[in-house]
């Protein structure tokens, strides 16, 4: 039996060229492997775009895929990446000699050491990696690939070329996605396209991954409800009900949608963000209906950002939900 | 004579009345032959390990029911120690089923790194028919898993995917982190509107001719008691004690109380719920008796349960943050009493 390979993996870009909308970022590479001669690079960006993948199509196109087995080493946080592996692993890889070259392949005389989700590094193991990246220049290339460049510490940041990766756009991520339909023969609704875009927010995998899961359970053609079912969307009358709850004044009727939606298994941090879609949708004019204004809003969004924080902490779902309801009805209460 | 909740429960992918739509994907999915991991989250009680055992006799047939359950010790050799810690599995042919969140503490990444791993990586045997070049892990609450072990969960999930499908369940998915999420086919369970239960209750009393209560008394009245588990009713004579007086001499009284409920292995989370959820039914009671336009406390309150409850998570011992929390409901009570009714 041939396992199902994931779409993502399957139509990962395989060279530079192919890599998606970062124009910028591709044609500074493109000069660089000409001349094959790479700084050390720092990747960041948000999830999606494509930084994994350039990374990997670099090494690819440098050494060629038998090369690249012993000339690429790909450590990410699911590896163990303590101080002692930086010392050890890292260290070892990168002094080695680089053997023979491999033909058609420019093959520079330098290994790549790529460090996926570098910000989930600790400090002590990134300033471990200072000297190693000096030391072994010559004959080691780093690729550091994180969301948040601040996490990276500066003296590792400032050795390195940084890129950043921009979210992509609908245009972009409609070719795409229209290239890996036509491919698998599936037929995407234009209306569940739109969905599709907004739901994944510019991460081309999520919208790969969301894509292929409403493939597997709705077969050849998609429409918007398939979509809906997989994304873990809550649907819109529920977000509009909490939120009339709220409006209402009344504590009763915030509980009654809160445990509703706590029943229904909706997760808690997507009822936030679908919460602060509607809140920051609503009109700030003071005499529109269902306004909600300047002040109000700014309150909202901060219940939701520390009512995030405690989720993300592990917290209790009901709690939490049943608070940031009491918040935003108190919020509402004082425009 | 069996339980009843075993009797009727749904065996099959096509005898499920309350997930229809899910038990239908879900057999179009094994039909394609091309299984994804999985994970089910949803309220407890909704049917999540239901649908994943009449998942598992849809892919190997009825050879999937035939499961023993084994208590193993397990021996892990770490660079500095030995951890030997023992994990209770439940297995037939094709499955291997186990609770990782059970280990506790840190160890939880030892039994992901190595233990699953190790699973994992055994193709399975083969074993003549109903064999499908993979086998599938069940883990069961996978939200209490700490983040270092998720971690470690998403190299294995990648790696070993020829192999082994994961199949995991899981209450609070908020507590999943991303990475994993995104590698499942998420499957939401909704737990059942009361109208369905009613329907399923009156399906089952048919079947069996009406028995029901026979304990208590037969045939019901209109008004019949259901009497609440006892810690519930424990928890709601808390309330009322805390309700009654707010004194030092009264948080000591329920200081006791509360340990004897900690003791009995309540979760702190959820005594903390259904004290919250008691305390606001009679501040209820009490705004509805006294019509007067008062500020409504309860919103407060919440957010003293949310704040107390977070910090519960991060600290070492719940008893404090109980404590706290009901020390600081009488205090905001006391003073809303005062200006309230004055």
């Amino acid at each position: 039996m041939t396992v199902a390979q994931p779409w993502v993996e399957k139509y990962r870009p395989r060279n530079v060229d192919e890599v998606a909308h970062q124009e910028e970022v591709v044609s500074t590479l493109k000069r660089s492997l000409e001349t094959a001669n790479l700084p050390h690079l720092l990747f960041y960006g948000p999830p999606g775009t494509g930084k994994t993948s350039t990374a990997l199509a670099i090494a690819r196109q440098l050494y060629g895929p038998e090369l690249m087995k012993t000339r690429v080493m790909e450590l990410n946080a699911s590896d163990e990446r303590g101080i002692n592996v930086v010392r050890k692993k890292v260290k070892s890889f990168a002094a080695a000699a680089v053997g023979a070259p491999a033909a058609g392949y420019p093959c520079p005389p330098y290994k790549l050491l790529i460090l996926d989700e570098a910000d989930s590094m600790t400090q002590d193991a990134q300033n471990a990696l200072r000297r190693t990246m000096e030391q072994y220049s010559k004959v080691t290339r780093f690729c550091f690939i994180c969301n948040y460049v601040s996490r990276i510490i500066e003296p590792l940041a400032s050795r390195c070329a940084k890129f950043r990766f921009r979210p992509l756009h609908q245009g972009v991520m409609r070719d795409r996605i229209e290239f890996i339909c036509a491919r698998e023969s599936v037929s995407l609704d234009p209306e569940a396209f739109q969905l599709l875009a907004s739901i994944s927010g510019g991460d081309l995998r999520k919208a790969v991954t969301t894509l292929q899961s409403a493939v597997r359970l709705s077969g050849g053609s998609v429409d918007r409800q398939s979509i809906l079912d997989v994304s873990g969307e809550i649907p819109q009358a529920a977000i509009t009900r909490l939120l009339a709850a709220c409006r209402s004044g009344v504590f009763d009727n915030v509980q009654q949608q809160v445990t509703d939606l706590i029943a229904e298994g909706y997760p808690a941090q997507q009822v936030l963000l679908q919460l602060q879609a509607e809140v920051l949708a609503a009109p700030d004019a003071p005499d529109a209906p269902d306004a909600v204004p300047a002040r109000p809003r700014a309150l909202v969004c901060e219940a939701l950002a520390q009512c995030d924080k405690a989720l993300q902490d592990g917290a209790d779902e009901f709690l939490q939900l049943l608070h940031v309801g009491a918040q935003v009805q108190r919020a509402l209460a004082a425009a | 004579m069996a339980l009843w909740a075993d009797k009727y429960q749904p065996k099959a992918l096509d005898k499920f009345v309350l997930h229809k739509g899910i038990a239908d994907n879900l057999k179009k999915l094994v039909a394609t032959g091309d299984c994804p991991h999985t994970l089910f989250y949803g309220p407890p009680g909704a049917g999540k390990r239901t649908l994943v055992m009449a998942l598992l006799r849809e892919i190997y047939g009825p050879g999937a029911e035939k499961i023993r359950v084994e208590t193993r010790p397990w021996t892990i050799e770490l660079p500095t120690r030995k951890l030997e810690l023992e994990l209770t599995t439940v297995s037939s042919n094709y499955h291997v089923e186990l609770s990782p969140g059970d280990v506790g503490g840190s160890n939880d990444r030892y039994v992901v790194q190595e233990i699953i791993k190790d699973l994992a990586k055994n193709r399975p045997l083969d074993v003549a028919t109903g064999n499908k070049g993979f086998k599938v892990l069940v883990l069961n609450e996978v939200d209490r898993l700490s983040r270092e072990a998720q971690q470690s969960l998403r190299r294995t999930m990648e790696k070993y995917s020829a192999g082994c499908r994961l199949v995991m369940t899981c209450a609070n998915i908020s507590k999943v982190m991303d990475p994993v999420r995104s590698r499942c086919l998420c499957v939401r369970v909704a737990a059942p509107s009361s109208e369905v239960v009613q329907e399923q209750l009156y399906a089952v009393a048919r079947k069996e001719a009406l028995q029901v209560c026979r304990v208590q008394q037969c045939p019901l009245r209109e008004d019949q008691a259901v009497a609440p588990a006892d810690w519930e009713a424990y928890i709601a004579e808390i309330a009322g004690d805390i309700m009654a007086e707010q004194s030092a001499k009264k948080l000591y009284q329920v200081r006791g109380k509360l340990y004897e409920l900690l003791a009995n292995c309540i979760p702190p989370e959820l005594l903390l719920r259904t004290l919250l959820l008691e305390l606001l039914k009679k501040l209820d009671d009490e705004i509805k008796a006294r019509p007067r336009a008062t500020p409504d406390p309860r919103a407060d309150i919440t957010e003293l349960a949310a704040r107390y409850e977070h910090r519960l998570q991060e600290g070492q011992k719940p008893i404090f943050h109980i404590e706290a929390f009901v020390a600081q409901f009488m205090s905001r009570y006391k003073n809303w009493q005062l200006t309230a009714f004055g």
